[in-house]
């Protein structure tokens, strides 16, 4: 059961719209619409602001600003995660970032309160800012961290200068990528319901004791009057892990006017009250024999952050864990700025660390004439490398040599510019993918009723990655069950905690969880059965139970699982499983645990206009066992795409003059459509990673993009002979390399 | 997005009539004016609804021409078979511009009257003499990475957006207007609209009222036709730079020529400088190179979008010479 391609169980409710999502739930009746006003500068105060004309507009029930909320919580840095803590929003006149919130109208209508808020006159003082990244890298601070509390922002083994001072030869570029923004499909929503004292939180949001915990200090409430409901969620890939002012502004509105209120954010308010992937400098330093073998490497990654917010994406994390070389060198270093905040965006760290070091050994493979597969395999290693601790499983070469095999790569041409097309110049690259797998704190309860069903609870979300369809299988397989007599409920703060959808834990997190509350019931009921005189399995041994097709066997004897429960639970027995956070799991001390992947990509390059067209994408993944063949190669493809697009299209761009960005719609913030995305495949080789947890599952909803987007700038210089380290690859990076025009 | 009121006009005498109130806009698909009224860029009271008019026809003229009904979707328009057969430069623009759900809201009329798709115009937050006269224009010094190299003026540099338009300009099409008074007038479509200058906000001649019936296509000219758009992705985007080209090649040499940009200007660019330098010359690259330079001649970059002057030189090379060699 485990692994196979079951259909999404939650697949007709979506395509015949009974998928409630946060905007959409009716039951507390007619809501209020509220609208935010954003700040139109990008550093300074709110001078006067004058709600009167917004107040009168049709529709309007209140126009609130800082003045009308009540003090707010601050946030704790004691929590290790930045989710749980509070998140002050409006709460003073200083403008911190372009777009803030500054007033919110609550109306009767949607369409009301948008024009209300049209009407909100602001006056500002305008104070410069900072918002000029490459201008300032020199005012670059190292950060204390450790990054999420727990990842060290600087290491160094061995002697990086004398290593790298003494190889034969060496790679030292710089590597830039731009801001970029999650942008799910749903936006950011929430309705929020007073009950009594209590709060019911429709939101969408990955992790919905996050959302609690955040609501409940900002709003200085009790956790147990916030009741959070998040059954489907449209996407978040980073954006949704914590909530932000459309949350708390319509918690605020709906307390205040004692009746329901909602929020979703327009796709130009996503660009301004979330939160965005800092754009990022690094400078990589390979230095290796001629033999390929890597003497030295160090990553140095310089990024943006808002001055008042520091975030640090881990950039140069996994850089740690990669390939073998006794002197070493990885840092983080942070460019304090008056743009939006900082926050997690899928993959954090390795999509763009992984863009400037999978580049970076593709120079290196050229500079040497070696083969960029066989460059990486001479450099794999057998322990961790900084850590010194063996690996739980790690296939990166048996990656390499399937992905090899199946693409053709035998057949690659390694000189640059020498494949042609009619028109078009092709081009073969490749990279390899890392990704750190992660475990948190979960719960899950897993009950079975008199009929034989079962049902598991926990406040795990489903973000579109297939939660309740991987659960469903967990279940049946651990209570043996068809996977029909499972349903799985998800998202609702009433439900077992868990640590929700984000950092690709959550699929290995919430099973795990679930597996271990089967194997407890199990217990319970074999307990239950051979101990009772009315029980077939009377006085047999519980430890040679077995469960299939709902019944129970002790050799050869069985009984129905419904019986048993019909029999000694009338009212349904339950269980809970959980699992520990990984700091609490010796395995994750003892083990360097990661999954791994293997980019293959041809492009194809016009020769006259440098417009770039991928052609093929394989990508060959180890991530333990896959949970559901269909779902997670569904992940993967979906990473591998959002790869390419950070290759070729993603730059949130920043107006350096006022600290907007310019590219704020999906008209102007690039993203692959479908006419862009070729014959692409994702292949997962059978695993077991017993380390990580009990059923040998990694994470692999972010390693999809890890290490993609370098296939396909290595692809595009194997194309053109021309090195773009700018990232995104817009033609006009390539064009100046071209050959000149030919009849 | 402010209150409006709204109306389907029954005639095209009655919309004409009701397109005379003041703060009345005619809406037809809507692609584009509904999302600038949801962005507070356009701030109509009224619409006019003129979709189904009985404009959405395409007629074969006496002459040899086309008359195409303002009102006619462009997914029909690009498929029809007299336009593929004859014009197959306008049913490529067609079919290379927005998605195929917009291509089939959105009408060859609303086409040519779409806003520019300059981030700054649709930000109600920066200045822009377009959106808001007098207010300065935010592309200028800013990200101007879509913006025109020519025809732009201090006032304003944004470019048209529309594909279908360029190739309208190549095959001398003429826009049929019909104003409040029912009296109908032709325009070419070089002369509907304006460049910036000091009045960037103006875009088109149309007079107050005045609604677009429909395109009037001349017979096709003599030789190949082809559309080419390059642009950051495969598809759903707007060109950088694309090229609309006609030319007719006997026994090695160019006997006649058209050729126009899209992307580069705040119009479509028809280049005479381009047909002056094909005409009569001999169909080799070098006479290809000498019509870009020639056209791009007094191309101005503003920073960001500067490689669009290599950019179109090399398009129009290319697609000179597959014209050229087609025919």
């Amino acid at each position: 059961m485990i692994g196979q391609a079951l259909d999404r169980v939650d697949g007709p409710f979506k395509v015949t719209g009974r998928a409630t999502y946060a905007y959409e739930h009716w039951e507390a009746g007619q809501p209020l619409y509220g609208s935010v006003v954003g700040a139109t500068i990008g550093r300074g105060r709110i001078a006067r602001i004058d709600t009167h004309r917004a107040g009168r507009s049709p529709g309007v029930h209140r126009v609130l600003t800082s003045h009308d909320l009540p003090a707010q919580g601050t946030p704790d840095p004691s929590l290790p995660f930045e989710f749980w803590r509070a998140h002050p929003v409006m709460s003073g006149p200083d403008v911190d970032h372009y777009g803030e919130a500054v007033a919110l109208v609550v109306a009767a209508t949607v369409e009301q309160a948008r024009a209300a808020a049209d009407l909100v006159d602001v006056e500002y003082t305008v104070e410069p800012g900072s918002f000029d990244f490459a201008a300032g890298l020199e005012q670059a601070y190292v950060p204390a961290g450790p990054i999420y509390g727990i990842v060290p922002v600087a290491t160094a083994v061995g002697d990086f200068e004398a290593g790298f001072g003494s190889s034969p030869v060496t790679i030292d570029e710089r590597y830039t990528t731009p801001y970029e923004l999650s942008q799910p499909m749903e936006p950011h929503a929430c309705l929020a319901v007073p009950d009594g004292e209590d709060l019911i939180v429709y939101v969408s949001t990955q992790i919905v004791d996050a959302a609690r915990a955040s609501m409940a200090s900002t709003l200085r409430m009790d956790p147990e009057r916030i009741h959070v409901v998040a059954p489907y969620v449209g996407g978040g890939f980073g954006s949704k892990l914590r909530i932000h002012a459309e949350a708390i502004l319509a918690a605020f509105a709906a307390r205040a006017l004692r009746r329901p209120v909602k929020i979703a954010l327009t796709r130009q308010q996503i660009f301004q009250l979330t939160g965005v992937r800092p754009t990022s400098d690094q400078r990589v330093r390979l230095g290796a024999q001629r033999d390929g073998r890597l003497v030295a490497i160090a990553h140095e990654a310089t990024m943006a952050t808002n001055r008042h917010w520091e975030y640090i994406e881990p950039t140069a994390a996994t850089t740690r864990s990669l390939y073998a070389a006794p002197n070493r060198l990885t840092s983080h270093r942070l460019m304090p700025l008056d743009v939006l905040r900082g926050e997690d965006v899928r993959a954090p760290g390795e999509a763009p660390g992984l863009l400037a070091v999978e580049s970076a050994m593709d120079e290196l493979a050229v500079e040497l004439g070696m083969d960029p597969v066989e460059l990486r395999i001479r450099n794999e290693p057998s322990v961790d490398p900084e850590r010194g601790v063996p690996f739980s499983e790690r296939r990166l070469v048996g990656c390499l040599r399937e992905g090899a095999r199946r693409f053709g790569w035998e057949r690659r041409v390694a000189t640059p510019a020498s494949v042609r097309d009619g028109q078009w110049l092709i081009g073969h690259g490749m990279a390899a993918g890392i990704r750190g797998h992660f475990q948190a704190p979960t719960t899950a309860r897993v009950r079975l009723a008199a009929d034989g069903r079962a049902v598991v609870e926990t406040d795990m979300t489903d973000i579109g990655t297939g939660t309740y369809t991987i659960l469903t299988q967990v279940a049946a397989d651990g209570l043996g069950l068809a996977p029909d007599r499972v349903r799985v409920e998800l998202g609702r703060s009433e439900y077992p905690v868990g640590a929700g959808s984000g950092g690709s834990w959550g699929a290995a997190n919430s099973s795990t969880a679930v597996h271990r509350a089967c194997l407890a019931l199990r217990e319970k009921l074999v307990a239950t059965a051979c101990a009772d005189t009315r029980s077939v399995l009377h006085g047999s041994d519980p430890a040679r139970a077995t469960f299939a097709d709902g019944r129970v066997s002790i050799e050869g004897v069985s009984e129905a699982l419904s019986e048993i429960v019909a029999r000694n639970h009338p009212n349904g027995v339950e269980a809970d499983g959980a699992t520990v956070a990984m700091t609490d799991d010796p395995n994750y001390r003892d083990y360097s645990i990661h999954s791994y992947g293997a980019h293959f990509v041809e492009v194809a390059v016009d020769a006259d206009t440098a417009e770039i067209r991928l052609r093929r994408m394989l990508g060959v993944f180890s991530a333990g066992r896959a949970l559901n063949s269909r779902t997670a190669r569904s992940q993967l493809i979906g990473g591998m795409i959002w790869g390419a697009g950070a290759a070729l299209e993603e730059e949130a761009v920043v107006d350096a003059r006022s600290g907007a960005f310019v590219t704020r719609d999906l008209a102007n913030y690039l993203v692959p459509v479908h006419a862009d995305i070729p014959e692409i495949d994702a292949v997962v080789l059978d695993g077991y990673d017993g380390k990580a947890n009990v059923l040998g599952a990694k994470g692999l909803g972010e390693l999809g993009i890890c290490g993609a987007g370098a296939a396909v700038a290595n692809a595009v210089f194997n194309a053109t002979g021309v090195r773009v380290r700018d990232f995104p690859i817009t033609l006009e990076k390539v064009m100046p390399g071209l050959p000149p025009l030919v009849s | 997005m402010r209150p409006f009121t709204y109306e389907r006009a029954t005639d095209a005498r009655a919309a004409v009539a009701a397109g005379r109130r003041a703060g009345a806009k005619f809406i037809s698909g809507g692609t584009n004016l509904l999302d600038l009224m949801k962005l507070d860029v356009e701030r109509p009271s009224h619409l006019v609804d003129i979709s189904r008019l009985p404009l959405r026809d395409i007629e074969e003229l006496s002459d040899g021409g086309l008359r195409i009904g303002a009102q006619a979707a462009n997914s029909d328009t690009a498929a029809d078979a007299r336009v593929r057969n004859r014009y197959p430069v306008l049913s490529e623009a067609l079919v290379s511009g927005a998605s195929g759900q917009l291509r089939n809201k959105a009408s060859v009329g609303g086409n040519l009257v779409q806003r520019t798709r300059c981030p700054y115009f649709s930000d109600t937050a920066a200045g822009c003499n377009k959106r808001d006269p007098g207010s300065g224009c935010s592309a200028i010094g800013g990200f101007n990475r879509m913006h025109a190299i020519l025809g732009a003026s201090e006032a304003c540099i944004a470019t048209h957006p529309s594909d279908m338009a360029v190739a309208m300009t190549v095959l001398d099409a003429r826009i049929e207007l019909l104003d409040a008074a029912h009296s109908l007038r032709r325009v070419d479509i070089t002369d509907f609209y304006r460049l910036p200058g000091e009045t960037p906000h103006r875009e088109t001649v149309l007079r107050p009222g005045e609604m677009i019936t429909g395109v009037v296509l001349p017979p096709p000219p003599p030789g190949r036709q082809r559309y080419r758009k390059v642009r950051d992705r495969a598809s759903y985007e707007f060109a950088l730079v694309s090229v609309a080209a006609v030319a007719a090649v006997e026994e090695g040499t160019i006997r006649a020529a058209r050729v126009a940009f899209g992307g580069v200007a705040p119009k479509p660019w028809r280049s005479v400088e381009a047909e002056a330098a094909l005409t009569g010359r001999p169909a080799t690259m070098a006479t290809y190179r000498a019509a870009a330079e020639a056209a791009m001649r007094h191309a101005v970059g503003q920073g960001c979008n500067d490689f669009k002057i290599e950019l179109a030189k090399r398009t129009l090379c290319r697609t000179l010479a597959q014209v050229a060699r087609a025919s």
